[in-house]
């Protein structure tokens, strides 16, 4: 039976001797590399690729091609490799398409000798990559697994194998492109581009983050629910393919409709829905995909108002006659003055839209239930334990330049399905630059407990346990509301021991689920097991982690989400720099949130970058210990 | 009242009454032809794809197509991939919806195109034809028959354009050959 991967999932491997059969409909490079335990390339040498195409248990083609076979011996590989990691690359510099945006998705399968499909993955959602880690096989206690990673590499084979601790990466890749280039001139031509299905599969919203240069993974934005729901992993996704979870946007204001002065109200609640809380889910992304789109509208059109103005400013310097003098200058005016009326019109068209946008937030902002509203929503002062599990979480708000009064709530899917990431860094944020390290810090920890505080509240009483690292106990100060209510599952672990408790503890549990849900009996659990959502938040890591810790803490954020184990992890990414890029699979894994304003989140539209602001308390508000109180009361009261 | 336009005829889009249309639906319908011989009931697929590529000044910015569904301005949305074509008659297959409100200021031509993704030439397709509908209520502007088709692959069906405040629509009808819009752009900017 063949298992169709997505990103980031895994399947075991039944056999040691195997096939790999890429199909891209266009000419590839397809080539392999060997990672020792801790995900390094040790050199050169562990690299399979077109100039030096066969290595002990490996062996990839000569040359690209829209179709390869590679042969793989798991069994003959050195005993210090842990991991092969399959990539493609587009032959840059041969004519070709130079982006993977631009060509068919590749689609990857990893077949027995008997060509028998163990697993496939089309990688969609490439854009303006010309390289690709396609597929991981990695050896977990004593058996190979292969994961779907789907990961791009806009700055192509270089970014890629320096992402994988290559040294002089530039160097190999460019080796590898001219073996390339040799083969192709040997080559008597290029195979016909086949039509394989996947060559159908369209590009779902695109999972693109702002691409700062320096931080390789792109975070993507959650998606509405029905893309979230097909990117989830495994099991059915009953969405309808082409059914839009959000409401249709309002209607435009359209002259004849709406007459000046009176535009068309808009009202909460004003989307499709099942409840009141999803038709406001629904409305608040209906919104967010609306000030993308207009925004995007507003942008080009001045984009291309400008780039018309500085050609025709080019075209009259470049004529000697109108270079100086009377002519020259009312062209340059004429000019000037077109490009000013396009921009005013696309002003205009926005302002339209932001007007009936900034109306239609000032009556749903009020009109949200308690897991969706900010904290100063005077629903949070009428709280009450909730009976059921809210289908969304507010983390905090997103807004674009051209508005910024203007907020969207940022709303995820419960129950979360991937950890989060409080950045602690200075990172590249104006905000953060501004503040100390120690002062930013602080932040993150304040922001972590309202976030693990929002997630306590809005769960029903006792489905939900939070566990906390805090290693040398620098964090107390934040943690204060959590530990003085009583809501965590035990104190603070400290000291390395108390690390190595708590992830012995979760990685034990992450386990016992594991194996029975496989076993299919999943009510065999021990009677002792918390039953509940588990939340570990982790803080000053990597200070107090040992190797062993780091491993578990590897495999919590890999395997947790599928069986209720997430992670929130406060840290700062160059506190673990000395882990090199073996980490990177775990920051990638991880939603980046900022304690303080950053614009490095993407919509899956058209991947603007939206600044985020974490959803906080007011200044000196006591909400949190209120709300929190009042957990550990039901909790109590509910005998949990 | 439908026109059944001709190549190069040129009809403002405005609606009946006065006023100007807000959104439109280029509809797209056709299907295989039955293969003659022994095994005449067997067709083979073909599978059109309409497209609609948005320009500035001649510049194309934005396309819209099976695999972007909508513009990124969301003013031209893609009903969805059709890989096969009508099994019946009538229904549009495929259907791309142009909020004209919408359109960004600095857009000043949609094009319309078709395409065989699968290669058959418009020899092998029947009852293909092309329409524009008001979507407020549902009436046939235009229509436009594909029949007749020759050994090509694709066909620039139409282009709705400014004109002063509102927008006209201009049949153009112009066989090329293509297996996605991309190919054809040569093709399209003579009709600008």
């Amino acid at each position: 039976m063949t298992a169709e991967l997505i990103r980031g999932q895994n399947h075991p491997l039944p056999h040691t001797r195997l096939e790999i059969r890429v199909s891209a409909g266009h000419p590839v490079v397809a080539g392999a590399t060997l990672g020792d335990d801790r995900g390094r390339v040790q050199g050169p040498e562990w690299i399979a690729h077109p100039g030096s195409p066969a290595l002990p248990g490996i062996e990839v083609s000569q040359q690209a091609a829209a179709d390869h076979r590679l042969a793989l011996d798991l069994g003959a590989l050195p005993a210090a490799v842990h991991r092969v990691t399959v990539l493609l690359a587009l032959p840059v510099g041969a004519g070709g398409p130079a982006r993977f945006g631009s060509v068919a998705a590749p689609f990857v399968a990893v077949t027995g000798l008997d060509g028998d499909e163990v697993a496939t993955f089309t990688i969609t959602g490439l854009d303006a990559e010309s390289a690709v880690t396609a597929l991981e096989l990695y050896r977990r206690q004593g058996a190979w697994k292969v994961r779907a990673v789907g990961q791009g590499y806009a700055g192509g084979l270089t970014a890629m194998l320096g992402d994988q601790g290559v040294e002089r990466p530039g160097e190999i890749a460019t080796a590898i492109l001219d073996a390339v280039a040799r083969g192709m001139a040997r080559a008597v031509s290029a195979p016909p581009p086949r039509v394989p299905d996947a060559d159908r599969v369209r590009h779902s919203a695109p999972l693109t983050g702002s691409d700062h240069p320096d931080t390789a993974p792109t975070l993507p934005v959650p998606l509405p629910a029905d893309a979230t729901a097909a990117d989830s992993g495994g099991g059915i996704n009953y969405a309808h393919p082409r059914r839009r979870s959000a409401a249709p946007p309002p209607p435009p204001s359209a002259p004849e409709a709406a007459p000046p002065g009176r535009p068309a109200t808009p009202v909460a609640g004003d989307a499709t829905g099942w409840s009141m809380d999803e038709r406001l889910y629904n409305q608040v992304w209906g919104m967010f995909e609306d000030l993308a789109r207009t925004t995007a509208a507003y942008r080009s059109a001045v984009d291309f108002a400008e780039s018309r103005m500085d050609q025709e400013l080019d075209r009259v310097l470049s004529d000697p006659r109108s270079r100086v003098g009377a002519t020259g200058d009312a062209a340059r005016e004429a000019a000037r003055a077109k490009c000013e009326e396009l921009t005013t019109r696309a002003r205009e068209a926005l302002d339209r839209d932001l007007a009936q946008l900034d109306a239609e937030s000032e009556v749903v902002e009020p009109a949200l239930p308690t897991p969706f509203a900010r904290w100063d929503n005077p629903v949070w002062h009428a709280y009450r334990v909730p009976m059921e599990i809210p289908m969304a979480l507010r983390l905090g708000d997103l807004h674009l330049p051209e508005r910024p009064e203007l907020r969207i709530p940022m709303l995820v899917r419960l129950p979360l399905e991937r950890g989060l990431w409080v950045d602690s860094g200075r990172g590249h944020s104006e905000a953060a630059a501004l503040l100390d390290e120690g002062r930013l810090r602080r932040l993150a920890m304040d922001t972590a407990v309202a976030h693990a505080a929002r997630l306590l509240a809005v769960y029903p009483a006792g489905e939900f346990t939070v566990h906390v690292i805090d290693p040398a106990g620098s964090a107390a100060a934040s943690l204060a509301p959590l530990v003085e209510t009583g809501v965590l599952a035990g104190p603070p672990a400290a000291g390395a021991a108390g690390v190595a408790a708590v992830l012995a503890r979760l990685t034990e549990r992450v386990d016992l689920v594991q194996m029975a849900i496989r076993a299919g009996a999943a009510d065999s659990l021990p009677p002792g097991l918390d039953p509940a959502e588990q939340l570990l938040i982790v803080n000053d890591f990597p200070h107090g982690f040992d190797d062993r810790c780091v491993n578990q803490l590897r495999y919590l954020a890999d395997e947790g989400p599928a069986v209720g184990v997430h992670l929130m992890m406060v840290a700062d990414r160059e506190d673990a720099s000395a882990y090199g890029p073996v980490l990177d699979p775990l920051w990638r894994s991880l939603l980046r949130i900022t304690p303080v304003a950053d614009d490095h989140l993407a919509d899956p539209w058209v991947g603007h970058a939206w600044t985020y602001e974490p959803a906080l308390p007011p200044q000196g508000s006591a909400v949190i210990r209120q709300v929190l109180g009042q957990v550990a009361e039901a909790r109590q009261a509910w005998g949990r | 009242m439908t026109v059944n336009m001709t190549k190069g005829q040129a009809i403002s889009l405005e609606k009946q009454g006065g006023g100007t249309l807000t959104a439109v639906r280029m509809g797209l319908g056709w299907q295989a032809a039955p293969r003659r011989g022994l095994f005449g009931s067997r067709t083979r697929e073909v599978d059109l794809d309409a497209s609609a590529v948005l320009f500035a000044d001649k510049q194309p910015v934005d396309v819209v197509f099976f695999r972007h569904l909508v513009s990124d301005d969301g003013s031209v949305r893609h009903t969805g991939d059709n890989l096969v074509g009508g099994a019946g008659q009538g229904g549009d297959d495929e259907a791309i919806l142009v909020d004209l409100a919408r359109v960004p200021v600095h857009i000043d031509q949609i094009v319309f195109t078709v395409n065989s993704f699968t290669g058959q030439t418009f020899q092998e397709v029947q009852n293909a034809f092309c329409r524009i509908v008001d979507e407020s209520n549902g009436q046939e502007l235009a229509r436009y028959t594909l029949d007749g088709g020759g050994q090509y692959t694709a066909q620039i069906m139409a282009k709705v354009h400014r004109d002063g405040a509102g927008w006209k629509m201009t049949a153009l009808g112009n066989a090329a050959n293509g297996r996605t819009f991309q190919d054809l752009m040569p093709a399209i900017l003579p009709h600008l």
